[in-house]
C-alpha cells in the first residue's frame, strides 16, 4: 500500500528523518510508535504532501506521491479543528469538495455518515453550537468522508472522550474490514495492543524497530517463565528467583534455558501444585520504554 | 484551479451570508452623513444656547467703536482698567479689552483680561474687527474715504479648461477635481485596510483553530492563500457596488422628491458633501453640472476598480503572511508597522502632494511606487494622467503584487504549521530563504 524509502528530513541543523525505510501492507492497522520528536509527525506531513522530503522516496499503491494521492488519503491531525461558524452539513461539503469529489456526491455522503453516526439532526447546527465529543464525531467524519484507501491518524484518540474514542476504534475496525488500510501513530501502547497488527518504533529520526506485534514480542521474548507454585515440598533451585511467598503460595520468575514449556511444566510437577504458568512476555508499553532507553544511551 | 475556486466561494459565502456584512453594508452610507449632520446639529445648538458674554471696553484712543454680536457685547461704562477687572472678577463682565494710546501705524499694547484663557475664536474676532478699524481709520487719515474703497472691490473667478486630444475643450473644476481624488483615494485606503485586516484574520482563525493542516493536506498552501485574498476582495467589491447602487437609487429618490432632474452620475456626485458644498459655493449649479458633465466617470470607475484591485493583492498577501507569522491577533502588531507605513505615507501624501500639485515630481513618484499608487494615483486621476504614466504605475503595480504575493507565500507555507514560537523578522527572512 504504502511503501517509503530511505526518507530523510531535516529542519536547519535538527534531522528529523534520517533514511527511514517503512513498508505498510493492504488492510492492516499500522503502528508508528515513538516518544514525542522523534519523527511521527514529519512523517505523516511528508505523506500528506504538507512538506516535501530532502531525499528519498513515498509511493502510495506503487505510485509517487502526486496531485491525485490526495483523495484516497484521509488525515487526522493530531491538532484538529473545524470552522466554528460554518454548519455542519456545508463544513462536510466543504471538506469532501477540496478533497476532488463533486457536490452532488458529497452531499450523499454526507447524509450517509451524518445518519451513520446518528447526529441528522445536527445538519444545520454551527460547530460552536455542538459540544466538544459533537464536534470530534464531525470531525471524524470529515476524515472519512471521501471514502480514502488510507487513513492516517495522529494520536487519533487524544481529545476523544472515552464514549467518542470507542465509537471511533469501531469506526477504524469498520473500515478495515471493508480493506482501508489504516496508518496510526500514538505514544498510547494499550491503543496499540488493542488495534494495530503491524507496528514500526521511530526514534530519534531513525527506525529502531519493525514487524508485526507477535514478531516484535517473540523477539523480545525475555525467555522466562512466571510460575505460582503451592505447597513446595523440595528445596527449590538457586537459580529461580522468588519474587513474592503470600500463604504458602510462591511466585517465581524461571529462566527456561532452551526447555519447551512443557518439560519446564513436568519439572515443575515434582517441587509442588502448579496453580500458574506463563511465559513471560514483555507488554508493548514496557517494550518501548527498554527501547526507547537502549537507542538514547547510544 | 477548481480548488482555489472552492476556498474562494467558502470565503465569499461565510462573510455575505453574515447578518453584520448586511448591516455594515447598508448602515454605512449613512454613517458618514449622520456624524456631519450630528457635528451641525451640535455645533448649531451650541451657538444657539451660548450666553452672551458681555467684554469691558478700556479704550483710551477713544477711537474704536465695536459692534457685538450674537455671542459678544461690548459695553465702555469703566472708568479705568482697574475697575474693570474688578468687575470681571465679581463676575459682571466676561473680559476685558484694554486699548492703551495707540500708533496706528504700529499698534502695539493691546490686551485682554479675562478668568480663563480666551478661546481662539474670540481672540481672532476681537483683532480682526480691531484691525478693520485701524485700517478704515488710516484710509481715513490719508484722505480716502472707506466707502469707496467697499465700492471698487470686485470678485474674480477663472473658468478653467483642458485641451483635449480630441480637440474638444472640457470644462474642469479644481474643486470637484479635488473632491473625486480625495473621495477614491480615502476609499482605497480604507479599504484595503479592511479588507487586508479581514484577511489577517481569517488566516489567524484557520491557524489557531488548528483546520489549516486539514486543509493542507488537501489543498496547496498557495491555493488556500490565494483563495482567501481574492474571496474576501469579492466581499469588497461586492459591498462597493452594492454602495454604488445604494446611492444613486436613493439620491434619484431624494432628488426626485425635490423635483430636481438629474442623471445618475451626477446624482451620486452630489451627495458626497464636499462636492455638495462646492456646488454652494459655487453658486452657479449650471457651470457645476457641466463640470461634472466633463468628467469621463466610466475610466474613473474603471481606475477606481483596477488601483483597488491592485492595491489590495499587494497589500492582502502581506496581511496573509502576518497572519500566518503569528499566533493571535495581539501578537501581530509587530509586523504590521512595515505594511501600515507605507499605507500612511500614501495617505498623508495624497493630502501634502498629491491633492495640492497633481503634477508635481513627489506627486508623480508616489503615483508610481507600487506601495503608495493605489491611493496616490486615485488622487491624480480625475485631473487627467497621460496614458504612459498610467500604463506605468499599474504594470508596475501588478509586478509589485506578484513580488509581494511570492514572498508572503513562502512566509505562510511554513507560518501557518508552526505554533508556539514567537517569529521574528530574523525567522521570517529564513523562511522566505527557504526553499
Amino acid at each position: 500500500m504504502l511503501r517509503i524509502n530511505q526518507l530523510s528530513k531535516s529542519y536547519g541543523t535538527h534531522v528529523a528523518l534520517n533514511r527511514l525505510d517503512l513498508e505498510v501492507p493492504v488492510g492492516v492497522i499500522f503502528g508508528i510508535l515513538g516518544p514525542n520528536g522523534a519523527g511521527k509527525t514529519t512523517l505523516i506531513r511528508i505523506i500528506n504532501q504538507i512538506i516535501e522530503q530532502d531525499s528519498g522516496t513515498v509511493a502510495l499503491e506503487g505510485k509517487p506521491l502526486s496531485a491525485e494521492t490526495i483523495q484516497k488519503i484521509g488525515y487526522l491531525p493530531e491538532e484538529r479543528g473545524l470552522y466554528k461558524k460554518m454548519s455542519v452539513a456545508d463544513q462536510l461539503i466543504y471538506f469532501s469538495r477540496i478533497k476532488g469529489l463533486d457536490a452532488q456526491e458529497s452531499k450523499r455522503r454526507v447524509s450517509y455518515w451524518l445518519e451513520k453516526m446518528d447526529i441528522s439532526s445536527w445538519k444545520s447546527k454551527k460547530i460552536e453550537d455542538l459540544s466538544k465529543g459533537m464536534a470530534q464525531k464531525v470531525q471524524f467524519i470529515a476524515t472519512v468522508i471521501h471514502g480514502p484507501s488510507l487513513l492516517i491518524l495522529d494520536e487519533p484518540f487524544s481529545g476523544f472522550d472515552p464514549v467518542n474514542a470507542e465509537l471511533v476504534k469501531n469506526e477504524i475496525l469498520d473500515l478495515k474490514a471493508q480493506g482501508t488500510t489504516i496508518l496510526l501513530s500514538t505514544h498510547r501502547m494499550e491503543s496499540v495492543e488493542l488495534l494495530c497488527d503491524q507496528v514500526a518504533m521511530i526514534h530519534k529520526s531513525k527506525k529502531i524497530l519493525d514487524g508485526t506485534i507477535n514478531e516484535i514480542k517473540s523477539q523480545f521474548r525475555s525467555d522466562r517463565a512466571q510460575v505460582v507454585l503451592n505447597k513446595v515440598s523440595k528445596e527449590l533451585p538457586a537459580f529461580w528467583t522468588v519474587e513474592e511467598s503470600k500463604q504458602g503460595q510462591l511466585r517465581l520468575s524461571i529462566p527456561m534455558g532452551g526447555q519447551s514449556p512443557n518439560q519446564l511444566l513436568t519439572e515443575l510437577m515434582h517441587f509442588g501444585e502448579v496453580l500458574s504458568f506463563q511465559e513471560q512476555v514483555p507488554s508493548m508499553e514496557q517494550l518501548f520504554i527498554q527501547q526507547v532507553k537502549a537507542n538514547s544511551n547510544e | 484551479m477548481n480548488k482555489v475556486f472552492l476556498v474562494i466561494q467558502r470565503e465569499y459565502l461565510a462573510r455575505v451570508k453574515k447578518k453584520s456584512f448586511l448591516i455594515a453594508t447598508l448602515l454605512t452610507p449613512l454613517i458618514f452623513p449622520a456624524i456631519m449632520g450630528v457635528f451641525v446639529w451640535i455645533a448649531v445648538e451650541e451657538m444657539e444656547n451660548q450666553e452672551l458674554r458681555v467684554i469691558e471696553v478700556v479704550d483710551e484712543t477713544g477711537l474704536f467703536f465695536l459692534e457685538s454680536s450674537e455671542q459678544y457685547a461690548f459695553s465702555s461704562s469703566a472708568k479705568s482698567v482697574e475697575e474693570a477687572k474688578i468687575w470681571v472678577k465679581e463676575g459682571k463682565r466676561y473680559g476685558v479689552l484694554y486699548l492703551p494710546p495707540l500708533d496706528l501705524k504700529d499698534p502695539k499694547g493691546i490686551q485682554f483680561y479675562g478668568l480663563e484663557n480666551p478661546s481662539l475664536s474670540l481672540i481672532g474676532y476681537l483683532e480682526s474687527a480691531l484691525k478693520r478699524k485701524i485700517e478704515n481709520q488710516r484710509l481715513f487719515n490719508e484722505g480716502i474715504d472707506p466707502e469707496i474703497l467697499q465700492e471698487i472691490k470686485t470678485e474674480v473667478s477663472i473658468q478653467s479648461l483642458t485641451l483635449q486630444d480630441s480637440g474638444e475643450e472640457v470644462l474642469t473644476d479644481a474643486g470637484v477635481n479635488y473632491g473625486l481624488g480625495f473621495l477614491s483615494g480615502i476609499l482605497i485606503y480604507l479599504f484595503i485596510f479592511l479588507y487586508g485586516n479581514q484577511i489577517m484574520q481569517g488566516v489567524i482563525e484557520e491557524k489557531s483553530s488548528r483546520i489549516v493542516e486539514i486543509l493542507v493536506s488537501s489543498l496547496k498552501p498557495f491555493q488556500l492563500m490565494m483563495g482567501k485574498i481574492v474571496g474576501i476582495g469579492a466581499v469588497g467589491l461586492t459591498q462597493f457596488l452594492i454602495w454604488v447602487i445604494l446611492i444613486s437609487v436613493l439620491s434619484s429618490l431624494v432628488l426626485g422628491v425635490l423635483g430636481i432632474q438629474m442623471p445618475q452620475q451626477q446624482a451620486l456626485e452630489m451627495t458626497s458633501p464636499e462636492a455638495m458644498a462646492m456646488a454652494q459655493n459655487q453658486g452657479d449649479l449650471g457651470a457645476m453640472l457641466q463640470v461634472i458633465h466633463g468628467i469621463d466617470f466610466v475610466s474613473l470607475l474603471v481606475s477606481f476598480i483596477l488601483y483597488f484591485l491592485g492595491g489590495y493583492l499587494l497589500y492582502g498577501a502581506l496581511f496573509a503572511a502576518v497572519g500566518a507569522a503569528v499566533d493571535s491577533p495581539s501578537d501581530a502588531q509587530q509586523f504590521m508597522f512595515p505594511i501600515t507605513i507605507p499605507l500612511i505615507v500614501a495617505y498623508l501624501g495624497l493630502f501634502v502632494f498629491v491633492l495640492q500639485d497633481p503634477n508635481s515630481t513627489t506627486s508623480f513618484w508616489l503615483s508610481i511606487f507600487p506601495f503608495t499608487s493605489p491611493i496616490a494615483m486615485m488622487g491624480r486621476i480625475s485631473y487627467g494622467v497621460p496614458f504612459w504614466e498610467l500604463a506605468l504605475s499599474l504594470g508596475l503595480l501588478v509586478a509589485g503584487f506578484l513580488l509581494t504575493t511570492q514572498l508572503a507565500a513562502k512566509i505562510y507555507r511554513i507560518g501557518i504549521l508552526s505554533h508556539g514560537t514567537k517569529p521574528s523578522y530574523k525567522l521570517l527572512w529564513k523562511w522566505i530563504r527557504s526553499k
